[in-house]
């Protein structure tokens, strides 16, 4: 009551004073043909003001879209002497202002000189259909197609008739597709055998509300075509789930075998248990993170600059482990396990103390960034493209590096028989180092890859190195194919039990079936034959 | 061992051990002198123990039982558990149910029979698996019977399929970690994140008394010196024999006849109790019981206790878990930063310059010390 009693103060004050503005300032341009356009919104009829809307639109002013946003965001305003504006920004006290007919800055106003234009809701869907079609002629296609997006399930009687010749005249594609499918929408919840038909191998959700519709129709024949229609939609639909679903397990999965690939190799391949491979990884995110610091503005040279760069870092931080415990550990692996993990204690400390206990986020370059949509059900996200494509070359090059190099020879003879390998004149304890040192920097490849999908943090690695682990002994130690399957196919496993189980719970069931799993076979899904298996 | 020693209960066996006798004689000094000094001298005195000191004494000595039951698979089996951490937690959580359904309806929310946190996510009745654990002799055998079960179970099927060495020690991680998640999710009924806490009192003491507390403190040390007889009674047996045998050359033991993987069950079994047994009497000392315990980080924590004070003597156990903690409650008082560090350190030192721990220090000086007077002599 207080408050309504002093705005009808602040009113007649300003009434008062008007005669005093209207002396002060050139009268508002009468003649203009967008002054007339705009002076018909300003009654006090709704439906009136949606005859304005509907008026400005076919005047083909250049200006209206201008002015319909401006009225949508309830930015179009009229001072007391009566000219048209456009509020710039609305949250201080004073607003900034332009004139809404020359476009010409008027500096800043106190709310209390400004008049709102007011809408309703039915205004405002009637101005975002306006808005969409006067981007249909927009001459930029990103506006033209995001229109026609907009346009789905938006479509009127009064906007059917509009649209229906602009398909015709549409020259993009896309945009053509979409406006026939609005179209069709519209059709279908009125009931119409043809919006029923045109929307049959349609994914998209507005659709299938519209043809939720049509299946009350009053034509059985409709309601029929409809509910048919709707069936093939929803099996199509779990194909894409699906599809969906392999996508998300096969990129967590090439993760897994990212993180586990190192692994393979210091685990599987020298026998040593590196608990703090999960903190290599680690290192190598934080490179990512430090080498966008040092190239601020250039994400993408940064990220692809870190690859060689996070390679090296942990290869160089795992011969430091190699030379300074792990050496002098030989043959105890239990033990090796203890002080790694003592290492990985260290580290992660360190990246406390040094840089932040907190999270640092990674930039994701735009060429990586935003996704590739299939159709309205399905879109990849770029990012978790290339990390498996990313996964893959790893996995490849290291194939390579293993079977076709001569320091690949050497790891697998040092592997199969040291003592007969030293004698044959091969430096065991140079291809320790190389190994580890190979392994090592896998991981911190692993963590460049990382950075890209997770926060980068302390506690990075720990989240992965059990699930690595897992992968390694599920695949058949020292076996890499074997790691690929068995990341691979966790990854999936993971994915499918998770809608019905739950992030958690899914884990958990993956886990409880490896340990099951080795019970059954102890060696893993591939075991080593021959001498080398009792290593 | 002597024919006149077999006469003898199997338990008081290790009686005739020089080393026993030194141990329990200190164990008990130390647990009769804290106890004088706690209840003889007025709490102004230089040398008083308060309250607080006999509760963190007595968190100690559960610890150190818990090594003991570590050391007894690692030191006389060779299986390096990394997963001990999940029945200690499962002995906890026994307890803590116990001391749970002892609060009634003194509770925040007054509920006669369930726990504040149940009604709090608008349970309607007590789950099947809390039903008796309102009973102590039900709640004390659960502390044996849940960390006894799932170790017999585990055990039975990794050892039958011949899982040994790192792989093993990688899946009792794994199984350790898949139970942390599982109590993490509050559906599980065990108070999910916070776990149970707000206990009231046990056997009808209460709690926050420090008579109690003295109790629980004496508890743990007489818990601890019995785990200690029954584990050194198991190693000098002739099943011990085996399991030494066992864990320095397993194929050749299983060649000789031995079914293996039985001595290794029976053992991992006991020490899964004695775990348990650890993990009652820590929890009404530190008041709360959560999923934490169960994290791999703990129960590779265990692990280097027992490293630092030296595998396959059981003492050197006992001393590796009170010289960590105390270092751990004096580090994380002064400076939290540096204790991970020193946590971290202290891995790589003992695996690389002192892989039999303090009590193989203490060994290799007695026997400089016998050695030098026959060299001076000679």
């Amino acid at each position: 009551m207080r408050r309504f009693l002093s705005k009808a103060f602040v009113c007649a004050l300003l009434l008062g004073l008007l005669p005093a503005a209207l002396a002060q300032t050139d009268a508002p341009p009468t003649d203009d043909a967008g002054y007339r356009l705009l002076e018909t919104l300003d009654v006090d009829s709704y439906r009136a003001k949606g005859e304005a809307i509907t008026a400005i639109l076919q005047s083909d002013d250049e200006r209206a879209r201008e002015w319909l946003q401006a009225l949508l965001d309830g930015r179009l305003q009229r001072t007391d002497d009566g000219r048209f504006v456009v509020v710039l920004n609305n949250t201080g006290r004073d607003w900034p202002v332009e004139d809404a007919l020359s476009g010409e800055p008027l500096g800043e106003l106190s709310r209390r000189e400004l008049d709102r234009i007011g809408i309703n809701n039915a205004l405002r869907n009637q101005l975002r259909s306006a808005i969409a079609v006067v981007d249909l002629y927009s001459p930029n296609v990103e506006r033209r197609r995001s229109s026609a997006d907009r346009l789905l399930g938006e479509v009127d009687d009064e906007l059917f008739e509009t649209l229906t010749p602009v398909i015709e005249e549409a020259e993009d594609d896309y945009v053509r597709r979409r406006l026939a499918q609005a179209v069709a929408i519209h059709q279908a919840e009125n009931g119409e055998m043809e919006g029923v038909e045109a929307l049959a191998g349609s994914l998209h959700p507005r659709a299938r509300v519209a043809l939720n519709r049509a299946t009350h129709a009053d034509d059985p024949a409709v309601a029929d075509a409809a509910r048919a229609a709707l069936a093939s939609v929803e099996q199509n639909l779990k194909i894409n789930r699906g599809v969906e679903t392999l996508y998300f397990g096969l990129s967590l999965g090439s993760v897994l075998v990212l993180a586990a690939i190192g692994l393979a190799i210091t685990f599987g391949v020298m026998g040593v248990i590196n608990m703090a491979h999960g903190e290599l990884m680690m290192l190598g995110a934080y490179t990512t993170w430090m080498m966008q610091q040092l190239l601020p503005g250039q994400p993408g040279l940064a990220l692809l600059l870190s690859i060689p760069a996070g390679f090296v870092v942990a290869a160089l931080a795992g011969i430091a482990i190699e030379r300074s415990v792990i050496q002098f550990l030989k043959g105890r692996p239990l033990e090796t396990l203890l002080a790694t993990f003592g290492i990985s204690l260290i580290l992660q400390q360190l990246v406390r103390t040094v840089i932040s206990p907190l999270n640092r986020t990674v930039v994701t370059p735009e060429w990586m960034s935003g996704s590739l949509i299939i159709n309205d059900a399905l879109s990849l996200t770029l990012n978790r493209l290339y990390v498996m494509g990313f996964a893959l070359f790893v996995f490849a090059a290291l194939m390579l590096v293993m079977r076709r190099t001569r320091l690949g020879l050497e790891v697998r003879a040092v592997t199969q028989n040291r003592a007969m390998a030293r004698s044959m004149g091969i430096r065991a304890t140079r291809v320790d180092i190389l190994t580890f040192a190979l392994g090592s920097g896998v991981a911190g490849l692993a963590g460049v890859a990382l950075s890209q999908l997770t926060n980068v943090g302390p506690n990075l690695g720990q989240n992965y190195i059990i699930d690595s682990f897992m992968v390694v002994v599920f695949g058949g130690v020292g076996n890499l194919w074997g790691t690929l399957v068995a990341g691979l196919s966790l990854g999936v496993i993971n994915q499918v039990l998770e809608p019905w189980a739950g992030a958690v719970l899914a884990k958990i069931i993956v886990l409880v079936f490896i340990i099951l799993f080795i019970q059954k076979r102890p060696r893993g899904l591939f075991p080593q034959k021959g001498r080398a298996a009792e290593g | 061992m002597t024919s006149s020693h077999s006469t003898r209960f199997w338990l008081l066996r290790p009686f005739g051990e020089r080393t026993t006798q030194l141990f329990l004689g200190v164990l008990l000094a130390a647990l009769a002198l804290v106890t004088v000094l706690h209840v003889a001298l007025p709490q102004g005195h230089a040398l008083h123990v308060n309250a607080y000191t006999v509760n963190l004494f007595g968190k100690y000595l559960s610890y150190a039982l818990l090594a003991v039951a570590v050391d007894l698979v690692w030191g006389y089996l060779g299986i390096l558990s990394l997963g001990h951490g999940a029945f200690f937690a499962l002995g906890g959580y026994a307890m803590g149910m116990y001391l749970m359904r002892q609060i009634g309806d003194r509770g925040t929310y007054g509920h006669p029979v369930l726990p504040d946190f149940m009604v709090f996510l608008n349970w309607e009745s007590l789950p099947w698996y809390w039903q008796g654990f309102d009973m102590a002799w039900f709640a004390f055998a659960m502390v044996l019977l849940a960390p006894g079960l799932l170790a017999l179970v585990f055990g039975f099927l990794a050892f039958r399929s011949r899982v040994t060495g790192v792989y093993l020690s990688i899946i009792t991680q794994a199984l350790t970690f898949a139970l942390m998640l599982a109590f993490f999710r509050n559906e599980m009924g065990f108070g999910g994140n916070n776990g149970l806490t707000d206990f009231r009192e046990i056997l009808g003491f209460n709690l926050r008394s420090s008579d109690t507390r003295l109790g629980l403190f004496l508890a743990s040390g007489v818990a601890l010196a019995l785990g200690y007889l029954l584990c050194r009674a198991i190693v000098t047996s002739k099943l011990g024999r085996v399991c030494v045998a066992t864990r320095d050359a397993e194929a050749r033991t299983r060649f000789l006849g031995y079914r293996v993987e039985r001595f290794q069950l029976f053992v991992f079994v006991v020490s899964a109790m004695l775990a348990g047994v650890a993990g009652a009497l820590y929890v009404p000392q530190v008041g709360i019981i959560n999923p934490s315990e169960f994290s791999p980080l703990f129960s590779i924590e265990i692990v280097l206790w027992v490293a630092l004070g030296g595998r396959a003597t059981l003492y050197g156990a006992v001393i590796g878990a009170i010289l960590v903690n105390y270092a751990k409650t004096v580090f994380t008082g002064v400076m939290p930063d540096a204790w991970l560090f020193a946590l971290g350190g202290l891995f790589v030192l003992v695996t690389v310059l002192l892989p039999k721990g303090v009590a193989g220090l203490f060994a290799h000086l007695r026997r400089r010390h016998v050695t030098q007077p026959q060299e001076a002599s000679a």
